[in-house]
């Protein structure tokens, strides 16, 4: 059958996530810290509304855009959260997850020849989608010592006239870096000179521990330049509901929409449904959650540095990206010796691009009893490679 | 004000009462210095009043009858309810007094050993009273949710991938 596959999806390599997944799958009594999802369930009242929404018996299709309900609730908790206005009728896309909005932003923007640039590490669909819509792809290298934040000097090393779209994805998966609006500002300026557009996956946006977020968008001059993704997966604990969201230029929107039209038509429903309660009454739990990844992020930094292993502050998302070349290991051995002998699962940094080189992604989506305990194995495995 | 370092201390402490200074350090950022003294200060102010576990008495197979009794009293003259409410509140067997408003006064909640010994305590300690016109007995058939915890049904966790991106 191979041979009857188109060449690009045959040639695809798979997740570099996905090998480690089966290795993972065969053994018992593993604590994994692998997830890239909230250990929380969607609040009860999100929840209730989706059932309520059910028993009311809407399980129709949506406008291809999603609810104008949802995406006005959407433009409020823009303007008021962000200072991003976006007209509701014409700006804002509701997707199938944020990851949709990446595939359609891809294939609405790129045409061979194009070169998209992606920060690394980050996020793992953002180059294969790319490739999928015949662009080539730049990876940029960000360090640990420099925060993994993405800076102009690292752009302008792979920067080529081809590039057209920048990806942002801060807060960062893997390695929880944040970017404030000063490390903001330079960038802008680097896409304003370049007619780079920026597609500002900012999904974990509402986990930013110190400071306040600062959306690409709401910078001088950005705003028509860039494509503001998000969603309700990381913020509300709702990946299985599949629902996010794009805003951007109406023009941009509008192509966007035309292949959502063809290939999914709507977001589910009752996804949709749920999301507008979240909006409007999940604030609190949503605080309440953020604040808890604010103490186990603490727990887990505190309990990496104690056991002698190199980790610099990560202010976002739920992940700390430890430094484990100390222990002469390489990602990979150390994340299957780990599972082998502390049945401990930690992603290795590779997995999200090569400058994830002598990292692991642990997520701390867990309970604090959980942190503790595979902090104590990891003490114990590295205690004798140091 | 309650400060937002201050309602977190105090937050996390609610949860789980036997964190230490040290560890409250960690997942706050707080100094050991700040936090001991801090807890100190509120345990002598008595806003934190005392530390100790949530029981959930259903498991242990041990017999225990508990009741919310609704009673309307007659307000007295310079000191609405307080006077009966503190009288109330010397009983070992009241567990909880509550000046409520609605169609009765004071809300209490009494443990005792049996039905019967809870229905005494009605009948010959509380209605006697003077100032108590009425009573309304509850008895508490299972516990649910408690402080916020919810007690039953929410042992199974659901299942999440071992490994995602």
């Amino acid at each position: 059958m191979r041979h009857y596959l188109n060449p690009t999806v045959a040639n695809l390599p798979p997740s570099g996530i996905r090998k480690f997944f089966d290795l993972v799958a065969t053994m018992e009594g593993i604590i994994s810290l692998g997830v890239g999802e909230p250990d929380f369930v969607t609040p009860w009242t999100v929840r209730e509304s989706g059932i309520f929404s059910l028993e009311q018996g809407q399980t129709m299709y949506t406008s291809n855009s999603g609810l104008l309900e949802l995406r006005q609730e959407l433009t409020r908790y823009l303007a008021k959260t962000q200072g991003l206005m976006y007209n509701p009728e014409t700006e804002i896309l509701v997707t199938v997850g944020a990851s949709e909005a990446v595939d359609l932003a891809m294939r609405a923007l790129l045409s061979p020849g194009d070169i998209v640039l992606v920060p690394d590490p980050s996020y793992v669909s953002y180059g294969p989608c790319a490739t999928l819509a015949g662009a080539g792809v730049r990876y940029v290298p960000t360090r640990a010592d420099q925060d993994f934040r993405l800076r102009v000097e690292d752009l302008e090393r792979v920067y080529s006239p081809e590039a057209k779209l920048l990806v942002l994805s801060y807060p960062n998966n893997p390695t929880g870096a944040i970017m404030t609006r000063e490390d903001l500002l330079p960038i802008a300026r680097f896409a304003a000179e370049h007619d780079l557009l920026i597609l500002s996956d900012e999904i974990y946006s509402d986990l930013t521990y110190q400071g306040t977020h600062t959306a690409f968008a709401a910078l001088p001059g950005m705003r028509d330049r860039t494509l503001h993704l998000s969603g309700f997966s990381k913020s509300y604990a709702m990946t299985g509901w599949r629902i996010g969201y794009a805003a951007g230029h109406a023009d941009l929107i509008q192509a966007m929409t035309r292949i959502h039209q063809y290939t999914i038509l709507c977001a589910p429903i009752t996804a949709q449904v749920a999301a507008i309660e979240a909006l409007r009454a999940a604030e609190q739990a949503k605080r309440e959650m953020v604040e808890t990844y604010d103490h186990r992020r603490r727990l887990m930094v505190h309990g990496l540095r104690e056991m002698g292993l190199s980790c610099f502050e990560p202010l976002g998302a739920f992940y700390v990206f430890p430094d484990i070349t100390a222990t002469g290991l390489s990602e990979e051995d150390f994340a299957e010796q780990l599972l082998h002998e502390e049945k401990v699962a930690v992603v290795p940094g590779t997995a999200f691009g090569p400058s994830g080189k002598g990292h692991v992604r642990c997520s701390y989506a867990y309970s604090t009893e959980q942190l503790e305990e595979a902090l104590e194995r990891i003490s114990r495995f590295v205690k004798g490679r140091l | 004000m309650l400060s937002e370092q201050d309602r977190r201390l105090l937050k996390l402490l609610e949860q789980d009462c036997r964190l230490t200074p040290q560890e409250l350090s960690i997942q706050t950022g707080l100094s050991v210095e700040h936090i001991a003294t801090r807890i100190h200060e509120w345990e002598k102010e008595k806003v934190i009043v005392q530390y100790r576990p949530l029981i959930n008495w259903d498991r242990t197979g041990d017999e225990k009858v508990s009741a919310l009794i609704d009673v309307k009293v007659l307000p007295q003259r310079g000191f609405g309810f307080d006077k009966i409410a503190r009288r109330l509140q010397k009983f070992a067997e009241i567990k909880a007094v509550y000046l409520i408003s609605g169609g009765y006064d004071l809300s209490l909640l009494i443990e005792g050993r049996t039905m019967q010994e809870v229905a005494l305590f009605v009948a010959e300690k509380l209605a006697p009273l003077e100032h108590v016109q009425s009573t309304a007995t509850h008895f508490v058939l299972r516990r649910y949710k408690q402080d916020g915890v919810e007690l039953t049904g929410g042992d199974e966790t659901p299942q999440r991938l071992m490994v995602s991106p």
